[in-house]
């Protein structure tokens, strides 16, 4: 009897002790893994969006394609992962993804309190509506009694009742999982509104049946910081996608591009010499390659090629660059010095 | 007592006591092993545990609620406002999908050859495609299709039938809780009235209209009850208002599509459940039950009274609590439309707004787990009284 | 004629109801049919390549066409979908094999589909060994993972299923009750829940390392929650079991697991497969449900595609062809099933 009690104890003992198997860095297990496992949306075009074939494009999948270039040395080593905003945050959690880049709003609660950090801001937004031009409305104040299609799980969902209770209006929220179920809700009249961040809703307006027939609204009724995330234990992971972000912002500063990066090569300004790795030692504080910037700007390019390639005036989306110019031409698009 | 003796004799021998042991084991280091690495992890990842959010402000407003609810609400007034919505699904849920149940499964045995296959194409249909596709199927191809709202359909002046919803006038009572006390009272009167007509039954032999007079009793004691309390009602009808080129209907009730994809969908589906049910149950009672009843000189609806119906639903009733019980699990499917049950608000919404996965998700659980338990418990002790009746 | 007059006049024109029902039918049928066929099959398109081909106002089955091979294969690489083919041809034809060869035999079947099939699809699929490159399980999708997790969850839960309803007939209290416990919690529980807890609650209670696989996750789940369901049909086939057939297996010396493998679960599983079969169509039925997870299996994939700015109102075309393609496979199995009731109760009477 004894000796069953002992095999027994002993067992349960080893199955806890399983647990104790050491929690290695997300960097280790990414160059382990040779890919980089990022968390996009299920579809916004401009800012993460597939084609059939399942090649994602957009200035949150060049986030990630950015780290990827910067660890791995190789932008096309990135896996995606489309996430429903109601579940990003539980499978970053997880350590299913290693960066969660799906147009995700910075706010204290997310910061603080539910364990994780942002690197940084990679689209400056604000809330708005959409709205049918048959409605014959132009301010966002005339929305009393309508009912507002809205993408559950969101800021955007919280955000909508604080300005209605503000201008003492009533509404019906209709919301749903995910933002195309929003959308389509919205297209077929379910909804009077849609309300999402802006950028949102000109991506999701080139989804509609017709286009032309809808009108934003010039009510901008929330801050809206897009940006990468990540977990909060892992504070070199963090600081690799802080500053794969903030190397595509100052290269676009310092002016290289894709195109002439090799060429800049020979360059005198130190500033881009440090950028391309030539000076300085900034791989070393990251853990990485001196060459890893580099390798960001040759394969994905700077914050103005990615902008100008998913969401510029040229794309279906077309948006205007806004407060998303740098700070040196009237944006606020302001990276701390890479050096 | 010395079974029970027995018992423990067998059970405390070694070869029975260790494979229990083990179990219990191999359970305790399970459990200790998840709240291990949930502690682990939560550490990891700076996430706090505790029931404390309940408390807090939700801060999202819901489209549809029975309670009043806003974003000011606590996080458990959302968990109460999911759990009422569920309950309001189940409730409208259950009673059509008898209806149409017990139709179509009476017409499965109609001697009438079109609507006997009719019924059978229904059957076949609904219970062999998968029930999320049935809820897409009403929500975004029959819903959808409606017409917008300046351009409803009207049915008698007062229902309005479009995209955005059926609206129904609202009855809106002063005094109403006479009516409740008329109801409690003819129910409690039934009782009564059936505990008598048995032992008028048993002791003299003659029957006594049951049925007929509780529904008199149903009626009347209400109106009764109404005009004693002077119950009075106005009716509220919906009407069109226009902002700017937006169309919406003011007052009434209204029933949002997402409810009425999910009640339909989910009573269509459970209906054909139930005709296999009730089919069944009806061939289930031999023709012999139906010729003794005959030669007993008991008249068609006697029999059908006395002899059939006890019978068949003796046969019926288990199966078909269960089908309730598991339109009652189904209605969480609510979830893919956007309909705001429990799993839609709870597990959705306010997981993802807190990010209390191991709370929330074991609240849920246990909030169907004590419904579906509860249910059992009502159903097994019909069916031991039921079983009681036989001897 | 006169044969058609009076067959009609008793069976649809008995009774003034009967007439008034008949005629309620015909007029649904005669309006209803036409106008389906005409979408469906006369204005329909059925050639082209996108969207603008379909110009003939009816259905437009190019959208189906275009996107078949994603509604079957989910996003599999292109280049290795043999590999998926050869899995389910291997499935299909030890199946069919199992039909044509003789009854003792049909055991070495089962134990293959049981033991070495899955292990040897598994590799298939997934790949990473013998030179077949390594292919993510949230890359399988489609309708063939609805299948993928049927059959995952029939070789988990019916061993379990049969386990836990042994376990609830056991003399053994705490292993009788844990059996109770552990069926009446999952047969309580929507299978929503489910998922949700395996896709967002379990990483939770695991290490980061073994937690990584949603699909495993979410297919363990699946399997566990229907093994509750399966337990009861079991035991529902243990109690039909006459006294005797204990005695005697007991009498003859044998201990609970010989009594039990070679006596009382071969007649007891036999009465209740029907049941079985039907629990297994439950969970065909139910995989669409992992689109809530956020795994797309057929039904995941057609919204998908009916969201595609190139292919928008599409909704009703993907959804007519998910009905046809879960409606033949669920009412074959129960054909199937019917099939098995009738042999198996004439079966008990011959003998």
């Amino acid at each position: 009897m004894y000796k069953y009690f002992k095999l027994i104890t002993s067992a349960s003992l080893a199955l806890c002790l399983l647990t104790f198997a050491s929690v290695a860095g997300t960097k280790d297990d990414v160059v382990k893994r040779g890919s980089v496992n990022c968390g996009v949306s299920q579809g916004v075009p401009g800012f993460s969006n597939a084609d059939a074939k399942g090649n994602w494009t957009g200035i949150d999948v060049d986030v990630c394609r950015a780290v990827a270039a910067a660890v791995l040395g190789d932008a096309k080593k990135v896996k995606f992962f489309p996430l429903s905003a109601k579940d990003r945050f539980e499978v970053l959690k997880s350590g299913q993804i290693d960066v969660l880049a799906r147009n995700t709003t910075w706010t204290l609660q997310r910061d603080g309190g539910l364990g994780l950090e942002f690197a940084g801001v990679n689209y400056y937004d604000g809330q708005g509506f959409i709205v049918r031009k048959a409605a014959k409305i132009n301010s966002a104040k005339k929305l009393n009694n309508a009912k507002v299609c809205v993408e559950t799980g969101t800021t955007t969902e919280l955000n909508l009742r604080d300005y209605f209770n503000a201008n003492k209006m009533k509404y019906e929220p209709v919301a749903f999982t995910k933002a195309d179920e929003a959308v389509r809700a919205y297209d077929s009249g379910r909804c009077d509104a849609y309300t999402t961040d802006r950028s949102g809703l000109a991506a999701q307006r080139t989804k509609m049946k017709d286009p032309k027939e809808h009108l934003v609204l010039p009510e901008i009724i929330s801050k809206e910081p897009l940006g990468p995330v990540v977990r909060g234990n892992d504070e070199n992971w963090l600081n690799i996608v802080r500053w794969s972000l903030n190397a595509m912002i100052e290269s676009e500063e310092l002016a290289l591009t894709s195109a002439n990066v090799d060429a800049q090569k020979s360059s005198t300004n130190p500033a881009v010499k440090r950028m391309l790795g030539i000076e300085g030692d900034t791989g070393k504080h990251l853990g990485l390659n001196n060459n890893w910037s580099y390798n960001i700007i040759k394969q994905v390019g700077n914050y103005g090629q990615s902008y100008n390639r998913n969401v510029g005036p040229s794309t279906p989306v077309g948006l205007a660059r806004g407060y998303n110019r740098l700070w040196s031409k009237g944006g606020i698009l302001y990276a701390p010095p890479v050096r | 007592m010395t079974g029970f003796k027995r018992h423990l004799v067998r059970n405390l021998q070694l070869r029975n006591l260790l494979p229990q042991l083990l179990l219990i084991f191999l359970f305790i280091g399970l459990i200790y092993y998840f709240t291990y690495n949930a502690g682990v992890n939560m550490k990891a990842r700076n996430i706090s545990s505790g029931f404390d959010f309940l408390k807090t402000n939700s801060g999202f407003d819901i489209q549809f609620s029975l309670i009043p609810y806003s974003g000011s609400s606590s996080y458990a007034t959302a968990y109460l406002v999911g759990l009422l919505n569920t309950l309001l699904v189940a409730f409208f849920g259950i009673i059509l999908s008898t209806i149409v149940g017990f139709v179509v499964g009476i017409s499965r045995l109609s001697d009438n050859w079109l609507l006997n296959k009719f019924a059978k194409v229904y059957v076949e249909v609904f219970r062999n495609l998968p029930l999320i596709l049935q809820i897409f199927f009403w929500y975004f191809a029959v819903l959808r299709a409606l017409p917008e709202v300046d351009k409803s359909l009207v049915f008698f002046q007062s229902v309005f039938v479009n995209i955005q919803g059926i609206y129904v006038p609202k009855f809106i009572f002063t005094n109403f809780h006479f009516i409740f006390y008329g109801i409690v009272f003819s129910i409690l009167s039934i009782f009564f009235l059936n505990y008598f007509s048995k032992k008028i039954f048993y002791e003299k032999g003659v029957i006594v209209p049951v049925f007929k007079i509780s529904l008199i009793i149903l009626i009347i004691f209400p109106i009764i009850f109404a005009l004693l309390g002077k119950t009075t009602y106005i009716v509220e009808y919906p009407t069109l208002k226009q902002n700017f080129g937006i169309f919406n209907y003011i007052g009434g009730t209204i029933l949002v599509p997402e409810f009425v994809a999910l009640t339909l969908a989910l009573s269509m589906y459970t209906a054909a459940f139930i005709a296999e049910n009730v089919r069944a149950g009806i061939l289930a009672i031999s023709k012999g039950q139906k010729e003794a009843s005959k030669s007993l000189g008991f008249n068609n609806s006697q029999s059908l009274k006395l002899i059939i119906i006890p019978q068949a639903l003796r046969v019926i009733i288990p199966p078909t609590t269960n089908q309730y019980l598991n339109l009652t699990k189904n209605s969480s499917l609510a979830a893919a439309i956007g309909y705001p049950d429990l799993t839609g608000v709870f597990a959705g919404t306010s997981l993802s707004q807190t990010g209390k996965a191991i709370e929330i998700i074991f609240m849920v659980m246990v909030t169907y787990l004590s419904i579906s338990i509860s249910i059992s418990i009502l159903l097994n002790w019909y069916n031991k009284k039921i079983a009681f009746v036989e001897k | 004629m006169n044969k058609v007059i009076l067959w009609s006049k008793q069976n649809l024109f008995s009774s003034w109801y009967n007439i008034l029902i008949s005629a309620f039918i015909l007029l649904l049928v005669f309006y209803s049919i036409p106008k389906f066929v005409d979408w469906a099959l006369i204005k329909a398109t059925f050639s082209g390549e996108t969207k603008q081909d379909c110009k003939a106002g009816g259905a437009c089955w190019v959208f189906i066409k275009v996107w078949f091979e994603k509604f079957l294969y989910g996003f599999y690489p292109e280049s290795d979908i043999w590999r998926v083919n050869i899995a389910f041809t291997l499935l299909v034809l030890t199946i069919a094999t199992a039909f044509l060869i003789r009854e003792s035999y049909k055991i070495f079947v089962v134990l293959f589909l049981i033991f070495i099939f899955p292990i040897i699809s598994f590799y298939l699929l997934s790949g990473g060994r013998f030179g077949l490159s390594y292919v993510e399980t949230r890359e399988w999708g489609g309708f063939s993972l609805s299948l993928i997790l049927t059959f995952f969850g029939i070789i988990l839960s019916f061993p379990l299923g049969v386990l836990l309803a042994l376990g609830r007939r056991s003399e053994l209290f705490i292993i009788k009750y844990f059996s109770i416990a552990f069926i009446e919690f999952w047969r309580g529980i929507p299978l929503i829940t489910v998922l949700f807890a395996a896709a967002v609650t379990f990483p939770l209670l695991l290490p980061a390392n073994l937690a990584s696989d949603k699909l495993l996750r979410v297919a363990i789940g699946i399997a566990i929650f229907e093994s509750a369901y399966i337990a009861e049909v079991v035991r529902g086939g243990l109690q039909s079991l006459p006294k005797g057939q204990y005695e005697a297996a007991k009498s003859l010396g044998m201990g609970y697991w010989k009594m039990n493998l070679l006596i009382i679960l071969p007649q007891a599983i036999k009465t209740v497969l029907p049941g079985i079969t039907n629990t297994f169509i439950a969970l065909f039925k139910d995989t669409p449900l992992i689109i809530l997870v956020g795994i797309l299996e057929l039904l995941g994939m057609v919204n998908l595609a009916k969201a595609n700015s190139y292919w928008l109102g599409m909704a009703v075309e993907g959804y007519v062809f998910t009905a046809i393609v879960f409606w033949v496979f669920s009412y074959l199995l129960s054909l199937y099933t019917q099939h098995l009731e009738k042999k198996y109760s004439t079966d008990r009477i011959t003998k």
